[in-house]
């Protein structure tokens, strides 16, 4: 029976539960951070001692926690590769830009948990020496930013925050910042661009990867928010516990956005891997099925950033056989089970776990039309590849859905999107314009085709079209 | 006409500019520009000078802010600001239809870009991108307001509510 599991959303929606300290606290909040602040430094077999801090950072690594945000980087090791010795202040940043489309999990914990972020995030400002965090929200959230501020307020009342807190020693305060609007703020070296008071032009890597030169050149931490929640868990039950949650290399649990032309479209929190893409979709406890009378077309499956999934679709993929040897196993589209390495396998990617389900009332022509506005209006326009790239796809994309289309224009999108990611960019989000565009017009190429074809056939030729419907940027 | 920033304002925002180290007050910049944006509706060129100011920046380094991020602007709005969320999840779910609604209701013109402000000055309606509530499409803002699953008759009573 697949099923939801209520860890990070526990108190979400419970009846009774409000978003301040005191509510909070009656629920047991705060006492994993008085838990953390009271390890004691461990003992070695060969005579050194392991620091707290040491400790919950190997519980991190240990438990197997994956990002939350997009990458499902492992966190432990992303805590490793912090620069410790250069001397320099270490940062903590809560990426709550949350703005890849189809993404509203964020909003819920902010919202309606706010202090189990904030708990998390002290944990892991301790965990890792950090002594001053940032929460970057985004701009469209003005109601989230005012309820983390006083969350935050109320924290520092109980010195949970400020100076000395809790008599540990320790000083630790967290600020809100707020974004303004651009999508390329949650990348995360935008992200610190942007906290830097500039344009959130992605920085290249090497040499500015976040764990060494971040904020202010300095080494940073930058994880999302469910990511920080989930910390806070791991401390509570222990890494060996929490590992049990999940299925092996994709531990714990992950709240699933579910939009689109489900019955009952919301958050759902799943073991990672214990449910499946068509309980996702069709299991009462979860979507409810597609409306009445439609049938599945295709599946966004992890933001809009990530390659389609189109009904029926087979993979192989390796399972364990009873002999415990690797066989290959053939996995329809809907029997995925929904975790990081299966979606990978299948050649897209969990990404911000958020699934966006297509029926056959919608055109994927529009569809993808949609998708490439998104991108051509979002790329901050530092590498000519994405900024022309996304542009023409959109622009080509926006003739075949005014009836200024050509049978060519499927291959010629293609075309485009193969020239932009691959190491010829700043960013990932060279790889977010372009898969949208590779994997819809490979998978559903006749639509593309047939599309222009008929605009070509109601001209009556290309040429009519070309002035009209695609005015090239610079013959304006 | 000279700028000046009410006493009040300003103590909010010399509080701000504690946030940040004393060394790297530039990172306040979007906090301020926020906080003037909200209390004089826009950002002009003396909110933008007297931001640079207030920072020991030059004005460039805040104008180029200010034209990038979205959600600022240099000239005024409508009193009231609809933000109707334009990407996948609520398209699938109609909000071209809704933002056409609007326009029609406000006499602006649906296929026009950018935001657009109604003769009277009381409106302006934009599209947006995706506000991250895609599971109650669709989904709008008026000014810091959410709503969420808008029909044709809830837009018009979110309308009639503005006074
Ligand atoms: C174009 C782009 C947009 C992104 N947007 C977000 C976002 O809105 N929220 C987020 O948490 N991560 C986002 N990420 C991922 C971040 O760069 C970063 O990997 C993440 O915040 C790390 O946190 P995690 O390890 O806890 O997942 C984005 C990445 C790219 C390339
Ligand atoms: S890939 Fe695109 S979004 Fe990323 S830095 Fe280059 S132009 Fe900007
Ligand atoms: S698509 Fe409209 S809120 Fe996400």
């Amino acid at each position: 029976m697949p099923q939801q599991f209520r860890l990070i959303l526990k108190n979400v929606d419970a009846a009774g539960f409000t978003n301040d300290i005191d509510c909070y606290m009656r629920n047991g909040g705060y006492e994993t951070l008085k838990k953390a602040l009271a390890i004691a430094p461990k003992d070695l077999p060969d005579g050194k001692k392991m620091s707290p801090q040491e400790q919950l950072r190997d519980d991190v690594k240990l438990s197997g926690l994956r990002g939350r945000g997009g990458a499902g980087f492992s966190c432990g090791l992303k805590w490793s590769f912090v620069d410790r010795r250069s001397g320099k202040p270490i940062y903590l940043i809560c990426n709550a830009d949350e703005s890849e489309p189809g993404t509203f999990k964020d909003r819920q914990i902010i919202h309606k948990d706010p202090h189990q972020l904030i708990e998390g995030m002290i944990i892991s400002c301790f965990a890792n020496d950090v002594k001053l965090a940032y929460i970057y929200i985004r701009g469209e959230f003005p109601e989230g930013a005012r309820i983390l501020n006083r969350a935050l307020n109320e924290a520092r009342a109980k010195n949970f925050l400020g100076k000395n807190i809790l008599g540990s020693g320790q000083d630790i305060e967290i600020h809100v910042h707020r974004g303004a609007g651009a999508y390329i703020c949650g990348e995360e070296t935008g992200l610190i661009e942007s906290l830097e008071g500039k344009r959130p032009y992605p920085r290249i890597k090497p040499p500015y990867f976040p764990a060494i030169l971040g904020l202010w050149m300095c080494p940073t931490i930058v994880n999302n928010v469910e990511t920080l929640c989930h910390v806070k868990h791991i401390v509570q039950m222990g890494a060996a516990e929490y590992a049990k949650l999940g299925t092996p290399n994709n531990t714990g649990t992950r709240i699933v956005s579910l939009s689109g032309h489900v019955k009952k479209p919301g958050y759902y929190e799943i073991e990672v891997g214990k449910v499946t893409l068509g309980e996702l979709i069709n299991h009462p406890d979860f979507g409810g099925g597609l409306l009445d009378g439609r049938k599945l077309k295709a599946i966004i499956p992890g933001g809009s950033s990530s390659k389609v999934l189109k009904a029926g679709e087979k993979f192989k993929l390796k399972k364990k056989g009873p002999d415990g040897k690797d066989i290959e196993q053939e996995t329809d589209v809907l029997d995925l089970p929904y975790d990081f390495d299966s979606l990978m396998a299948a050649g897209t990617m969990s990404g911000s776990s958020a699934v966006i389900v297509i029926d056959d009332s919608a055109d994927v022509v529009e569809v993808l039309a949609n998708i490439s506005e998104f991108y051509a209006h979002e790329s901050c326009g530092q590498c000519t590849p994405c900024r022309e790239g996304s542009l023409w796809m959109s622009k080509t994309l926006h003739r075949l859905t005014h009836g200024g289309g050509r049978k060519g224009d499927a291959d010629y999108l293609v075309k485009i999107a193969d020239n932009i990611p691959g190491g010829r960019t700043i960013c990932a989000f060279g790889e977010a314009c372009s898969w949208p565009v590779q994997s819809f017009v490979g998978k559903f190429k006749e639509d593309f085709v047939a599309r222009g074809a008929a605009d070509e056939a109601k001209r009556g030729g290309i040429d009519a079209s070309h002035s009209k419907a695609v005015a090239p940027v610079s013959a304006t | 006409m000279s700028f000046t920033v009410p006493a009040k304002l300003e103590a909010e925002i010399d509080e701000l500019i504690t946030h940040y180290p004393a060394d790297k007050k530039r990172s306040a910049s979007l906090m301020l520009l926020h906080a003037l944006q909200e209390h004089f509706g826009w950002l002009s060129k003396d909110a933008i000078e007297w931001t640079a100011t207030k920072l020991g920046l030059q004005p460039i380094n805040v104008f180029e802010l200010v034209t990038f991020y979205p959600m600022f602007r240099q000239q005024p709005a409508g009193k009231y600001v609809i933000k109707v969320c334009r990407t996948l999840s609520c398209a699938l779910g109609g909000s071209g239809k809704l933002h056409e609604h609007f326009c029609t209701k406000l006499g602006l013109d649906a296929h026009a870009h950018g935001l657009q402000t109604s003769k009277d000055g009381k409106f302006s309606v934009e599209f947006v991108e995706c506000l991250a509530s895609c599971g109650t499409a669709p989904v709008m803002m008026c000014n810091e307001e959410f709503y969420e699953g808008v029909s044709h008759a809830k837009a018009d009573e979110i309308l009639g509510k503005c006074g």
